[in-house]
């Protein structure tokens, strides 16, 4: 193991590479609840020709390797389960091109939500992207890899939906161009009209490859964005209402609130909306339609729209939220998890109730924060609970909940969103077999020695 | 449970029915209607008042006996289990002004300030006007006038919190109360009273304070000379008594208080809560409405007494080229200081981008 440390500083230079016991206890672990496992090094690569070379010595030494944005997925994805080489992607934190015109960005790795806002904000204020409601140090790719959702996913999809390419160090070490990029110098797509090769690295949590840049499709950002908030005490309508809000075409973002605390979450459902324009007639045209679409329910008194004050603005729409990090320290201590299966929208009621009886039957304060996938195709539904980091027993607590709520949430047709390690094994027990024979093949094909972030993704 | 103390006999003598008759968001100019309309209301019968009611409470200034006519409605409604306002909206008022705990109380003396439970008044209370009394104030649920559930036809709620909540405020030792917001003045020279619930100490009108206070720093005024329209609301309605320091006020301050149609008695509501239970077209109307007649008699200031009104219009009469101001910060304009609530921009967003395009 000394020649790899070696040879890593040689590769990396001796600042950017560590073996000793701080490095690998913090790397060894995630915020949520999976056990920890220490890597043997961690390195923090600076170029693409240094990832090459990385990669290249893990499979010539047969060491595994685990990439990492900022760690911030909660379902130990980037905890190196058999240890090996942790590539922190931090300093490869470039953004390299933005094409105003064809609307895309190319990021390093290691680029933050953060940074790509300020940048945007600054240089290209017409110019968004979608943020997701993690911290600003959730990286870009990171946040692909995953299928995280963000900000304009209720109309863009998915945020790996609006991937417009890739560049990927395989696991053998060769780079290789993904969509667009591949055959022009534009990262205008990720796929079409080509093969689209980008199912070979999102969603597999870099167990198939190490993505180095990334192209991000940029979308207008208008002048205004407001909120509307709705409220009903009736779970059944919580899907009636998304559909109808949707089929306005006219709503960004929809996200649907519960939790029993502070009091004025209680017994109701917080359905939030954002809209935005690039006028107030463009504003007040699209709450109408938002108003015209739910008139029926204000009527019969099931459900109405609360007056959004000015001083409940700024939190709501704040971008990232600083919701989730409140939440997180409910219990004091400062320790949350959530299991978010994606589903059909018409299963919110049915999670909601196992959401609350989960809560109930292992004493956990819960909360779910659900947002609309494209249009109202799917939604991330989160059973969301606290605990306090020094109290083990609600840390079991809460961890026996989420493995409940994930298998029910898979029971009910839901597919977990970024599965820890048991959870993927329950997938794939649940999966077509042929789909797993598939995905088995590509991943040997890809990685034949296995060292790409071993135990995720693996069929046993 | 407090009963409310309503005189049917009154209603009976009364020929003008000034209740539904003067009411802005009802048609009943037809006094004989009008009558029948309200017997069935006091009968308990259902009547069309129940449902058509916006919850102004204009009629409690209306009506000439002080039979407490709206008193009546709420009482009605909530026994027919009408809902002026969607439901889960009415749950989530309840709950969140659920006592629970956590108040807060500075170093009370004999006379205190009210915060009831409305946090935007924090902002207000500052300066010279309140330098020797703002240590002595208290806030949150626990002195939570509830009057707002008369909007909801909840007044079992009322009546459930509010003996406890004046016996809050007693007990810590407090003789009198300058109540920041007439919900809260109007709580305890009308609603309790009319249930028949004893008020242990003195409700002081913060415009009583104002005034009062403005006199002894009366050689402080420089006087504003503008003209202002008055943004009256709903809960003046309880306590019509207390409108003249409108006048007193402005007085001492050099402002003109604009003759408009929709001031005093005729008075718009700021339609916020007939938003809420009713749609945007009418509450869009209404508020059309009275920021044009505030445009018409050339108002520079929008001038408001409660901070939900502020909410509700602010940005509007922005838009139209009027500066909206809370009442206490008038008075501090006039002695020099700066207003302490800030236009909140960063929570009007399409008020953010009508700025720079300016």
């Amino acid at each position: 193991m000394s020649d790899v440390y070696e040879a890593l500083q040689k590769i990396v230079g001796k600042d950017y590479v560590s073996n000793q016991a701080e490095e690998r206890y913090f790397y060894g672990r995630d915020p949520g609840l999976m056990p920890p496992h220490e890597p043997d090094f961690v390195v923090m690569p600076k170029t693409t020709e240094e990832v090459q070379e990385i990669v290249k010595l893990a499979n010539r030494e047969k060491v595994p390797i685990v990439p990492k944005g900022a760690g911030l997925a909660l379902t130990g994805l980037v905890i190196p389960q058999r240890g090996g080489i942790v590539l922190d992607m931090k300093r490869m934190d470039r953004i390299l091109e933005v094409n105003e015109k064809a609307g895309y960005v190319v990021v390093e790795a290691g680029t933050t939500h953060g940074v790509l806002k300020s940048y945007l904000q600054k240089h290209y204020p017409h110019l968004r992207h979608s943020i997701p409601d993690s911290p600003p140090i959730a990286t870009i790719v990171a946040n692909a890899v995953i299928h995280g959702q963000g900000r304009l996913t209720q109309q863009r999809g998915f945020n790996s939906d609006m991937v417009s390419g890739l560049e990927v160090v395989l696991p053998t070490g060769e780079l290789c161009r993904i969509g667009s990029c591949s055959v022009s110098s534009y990262w205008f797509s990720k796929g079409p009209p080509l093969p689209d090769l980008s199912g070979l690295f999102l969603g597999w949590f870099g167990s198939t490859g190490v993505i180095t840049k990334l192209g991000m499709k940029l979308y207008p950002c208008k002048k205004i964005r407001d909120v509307m908030l709705f409220l009903t005490d009736k779970v059944d309508l919580v899907p009636e209402v998304i559909r109808k809000l949707a089929h306005t075409e006219m709503v960004e973002d929809i996200v649907v609130t519960a939790q029993p605390i502070p009091l004025r979450f209680k017994g109701n459902f917080y359905i939030l909306l954002y809209i935005t324009g690039d006028s107030e007639e463009e504003i007040e045209f699209k709450k109408k339609m938002a108003w015209d679409a739910l008139m029926e329910y204000v009527e019969s008194r099931d459900g109405g729209f609360v007056s959004v004050t000015p001083d409940m603005k700024p939190p709501f729409l704040a971008m990232p939220s600083k919701d989730t990090a409140r939440f997180a320290d409910v219990s004091k201590g400062g320790g949350f998890e959530y299991s978010g299966p994606i589903a059909p929208i018409d299963k919110y009621p049915l999670y909601l109730k196992k959401l609350e009886e989960l809560a109930a039957k292992y004493k956990l304060f819960y909360s779910s924060a659900a947002r609309v996938i494209d249009g109202g195709h799917s939604m991330m539904f989160s059973f969301s609970y606290t605990f306090n980091r020094a109290n083990p027993d609600e840390m079991k607590r809460a961890k026996t909940a989420l493995d409940e709520a994930a298998e029910f949430a898979l029971e009910e047709g839901g597919v977990i969103w970024k599965p820890n390690i048991n959870e993927q094994q329950m997938i794939m027990e649940r999966m077509d077999p042929n789909t797993l024979k598939l995905m088995t093949s590509i991943k040997h094909l890809l990685d034949p020695k296995g060292i790409m972030n071993p135990g995720n993704w693996e069929a046993k | 449970m407090p009963e409310l103390k309503f005189d049917k006999t009154k209603c009976a003598e009364c020929k003008a029915t000034s209740c539904l008759v003067k009411c802005q968001y009802m048609d009943f100019k037809d006094k004989d209607k009008a009558k029948k309309e309200w017997q069935k209301v006091i009968n308990g019968e259902d009547s069309s008042v129940l449902e058509a009611c916006t919850t102004c409470y204009a009629c409690e200034e209306h009506c000439p006996f002080g039979n407490h006519p709206f008193y009546l409605i709420v009482e009605r409604q909530e026994e027919k289990g009408i809902l002026p306002a969607p439901r889960p909206i009415i749950t989530m008022w309840i709950n969140q002004c659920e006592p629970v705990g956590r108040f807060m109380v500075g170093k009370i003396e004999e006379k205190a300030l009210s915060y009831c439970f409305m946090p935007q008044l924090n902002a207000l209370v500052g300066g010279k006007l309140f330098e020797n009394i703002a240590h002595s104030s208290f806030f949150g649920q626990e002195f939570f006038c509830n009057v707002v559930y008369l909007h909801y036809a909840k007044m079992s709620v009322i009546k459930d919190r509010l003996p406890k909540v004046i016996e809050n405020i007693a007990r810590l030792g407090v003789k009198e109360v300058i109540c920041l917001h007439d919900e809260c003045y109007g709580c305890f020279t009308s609603l309790a009273p009319a249930y028949g619930i004893e008020v242990p100490f003195k409700p002081i009108h913060y415009y009583e304070f104002l005034y009062d206070r403005l006199k002894e720093l009366e050689n402080e005024i420089k006087p504003l000379n503008v003209k202002v329209a008055y943004q009256r609301n709903c809960s003046a309605r309880l306590c019509p008594e207390i409108d003249h320091y409108v006048d007193d006020i402005f007085g001492l301050l050099g402002v003109e208080r604009v003759k408009r149609e929709y001031d005093r008695k005729n008075a718009l509501c700021c339609a916020e809560t007939i938003r809420m239970a009713k749609g945007p077209a009418m509450a869009d109307d209404l508020q059309k409405k009275n920021i044009d007649d505030m445009v018409k008699f050339g108002a520079k200031y929008c001038v408001f007494n409660c901070p939900a009104c502020y909410d509700s219009l602010a940005e509007k009469v922005v838009k139209v080229g009027i500066d909206p101001i809370h009442m206490i910060d008038l008075c501090r304009l006039a002695l020099g200081e700066e207003r302490g609530q800030k236009l909140r921009l960063e929570g009007m967003p399409a008020l953010q981008v009508a700025m720079e395009d300016r």
